[in-house]
């Protein structure tokens, strides 16, 4: 338990002490914030109502899909996994407490632009204080698995990038982040049922912000944390402690199975 | 093979159809520092990552004290420390967070004592991006052994060292023989394998080609040593006298160089010789051919 919460307080540092991390976890969340807070009520009034969980579920994507699987890589390739493994650190902890450091981080980004944006910009609190709590955190759960899968599997950082765009562009697009799902046309949003961001958005929408859901919240809720655990099982599944070995238990690809939770709701919606 | 600590059995390791490592055998004894030597592409690192559990064998057993490293991975963490040739270390660490972490997972205290008799105790708080070479690889070596593991494998553990870094490591490795651990050196550096290992193993093209100590592999060379002598009146560089058992001969500035197949004949008869020219002896060096001679040897001409 010692040696959990050492790693998990240097990880929780690491990603203040990084510059990316804390442009990831901090600077580029809060600075949009800000900025969208600032300009978008003018243009479009209704976006003050969506405020909150728009730019909680836009920092979330941004800690997650671009700051999470690069150091990863980086790690493998350097061979910090293989001094790792030497020194008797689990797999499970390698994946685990960067993603959950991750979400710390986010939960103090959403409690920051929670707590400010009524104040500021008069944005409606949520209706539902513990249950946007917990759509928070299980877009931060799902987020979170989807970023270290794109890390276990990604065999270098330029790739890294690609398939982390290939879920950020999207989910900022057609995620429900700027355009509501109902105003997406039929092939959009049957791509957009895909993203998490999109269940996040309905889930929010439908259950904490008082406002009417696109399709069933509860099942996007839950989507959202069995898409999260699936896709940590995959990643620790797919887990490979350096560059050179070949001990993957499975091909790389057996990682689109992710997106299985997401893409039954292709057939019902 | 029962008081070995290490026991490497028909060792072998292929990727795709190269033969890394070729059916190599040998044991190490508790409390032994041995070289592990060879030029790049040897085999060492194959071996060395087998042995730390890394990689699997394709053939052949290894043991350390008794346990097989890939399929007890977990007793193995708490019998072998590993100083990496790169660091292994995150970046943005600092030494007192490496040492915490480290020693968490070994569960037992961290060692900062370790940090300042390396000469990093103004480093602690200093991230591994942000020390020397030479600081990063003393990190390493401190966290190799901070929990004091029966074995522990040094991977060039002096190269990017200053002297006093370097006379510092050779001290604690010496130490850590002292109280009973195995150390393995995988070293370039033929003087610090020739100065501190008991014995030596030299891999050549995945192939082990000498197993032995320092002394007795240079003795199994060409065994020609080499006879410097100087004199006042340089009457063996005006004379090119022959001399019993000396199979080649040179000049070199004031020095009359000799290598000799039997050095009492040759000494004997070359101070006779000075003597009865009247001249004055200054300097008489007898220098037994180094390992690094014989590693050349063997490496450029392949094994005896």
């Amino acid at each position: 338990m010692t040696a959990f919460v050492n790693h998990f307080a240097f990880e929780f540092r690491t990603g203040i002490r990084n510059k990316n991390l804390l442009l990831m976890n901090y600077l580029f969340p809060l600075g949009l914030y800000l900025m969208m807070s600032l300009i978008m009520p003018g243009i479009n009034p209704l976006f003050r109502d969506t405020i909150i969980p728009a730019m909680i579920t836009f920092g979330i994507l941004a800690a997650t899909l671009l700051g999470l699987p690069d150091p990863l890589v980086q790690a493998r390739e350097a061979g910090i996994f293989r001094s790792y493994k030497i020194n008797g650190v689990p797999a499970v902890n390698i994946l685990l407490i960067p993603a959950l450091s991750t979400v710390l981080h986010i939960l103090v980004v959403a409690v920051i632009i929670t707590v400010t944006a009524p104040l500021f910009f008069d944005a409606p609190l949520p209706v539902n204080l513990p249950l946007f709590a917990l759509i928070v955190l299980g877009t931060a759960v799902a987020l979170s698995g989807l970023g270290i899968l794109i890390g276990v599997i990604s065999p270098n950082a330029r790739l890294t990038v690609l398939y982390s765009q290939l879920f950020f562009l999207p989910s900022m697009i057609i995620g429900g982040v700027m355009l509501p799902f109902h105003m997406l046309p039929p092939v959009a949003a049957k791509i957009a049922l895909l993203l998490p961001a999109t269940h996040a958005m309905n889930a929010f929408n439908g259950l904490a912000m008082g406002g009417t859901a696109d399709f069933a919240p509860w099942g996007a809720l839950l989507t959202l944390f069995v898409g999260g655990i699936t896709a940590f099982l995959l990643a620790w599944f797919l887990f490979r402690w350096d560059s050179h070995n070949a001990d993957r238990r499975g091909h790389p690809a057996l990682a689109l199975l992710a997106l299985l939770p997401y893409a039954a709701w292709i057939l019902l919606v | 093979m029962n008081d070995s600590i290490i026991e490497v059995k028909n060792f072998c390791k292929q990727y795709g159809s190269f033969t890394a490592v070729d059916d190599i055998t040998f044991s190490v004894h508790p409390g032994e520092i041995f070289g592990l030597l060879g030029p790049n592409g040897a085999g060492k690192t194959s071996t060395l990552e087998s042995l730390e559990g890394l990689r699997a064998p394709d053939g052949g057993t290894l043991r350390i004290a008794g346990v097989d490293p890939v399929a007890e991975p977990r007793k193995l963490r708490h019998l072998i420390g590993v100083q990496l040739q790169s660091g292994g270390l995150p970046a943005s660490i600092t030494a007192d967070e490496a040492m915490k972490l480290f020693c968490a997972y070994h569960g037992v205290a961290p060692r900062f004592d370790l940090l300042q008799r390396l000469g990093l105790q103004d480093k602690r708080r200093v991230e591994f991006q942000g020390l020397s070479t030479g600081q990063q690889r003393r990190l390493a070596l401190a966290l190799a052994v901070a929990h004091e593991p029966p074995v522990v494998f040094l991977d060039e553990p002096t190269a990017g060292l200053d002297v006093a870094s370097r006379v510092e490591l050779h001290s604690l490795m010496r130490e850590l023989q002292e109280k009973g651990t195995t150390i393995i050196l995988a070293t370039h550096d033929m003087a610090e394998a020739e100065e501190m290992s008991d014995r030596v193993a030299i891999l050549l093209q995945g192939k082990l080609v000498a197993v032995d100590t320092p002394l007795a592999i240079t003795a199994t060379g060409a065994g020609l040593t080499k006879v410097s002598v100087s004199t006042k009146s340089a009457s063996l560089l005006a004379n090119h006298h022959t001399f019993p058992a000396v199979s080649q001969q040179l000049v070199k500035e004031d020095y009359a160089i000799y290598f000799s197949t039997d050095i009492g004949q040759t000494v004997a008869a070359l101070i006779g010789y000075v003597q009865a020219q009247a001249d004055t002896l200054i300097d008489l060096r007898v220098e037994r051919p180094s390992l690094e001679d014989r590693f050349l040897e063997l490496t450029n001409g392949g094994a005896r």
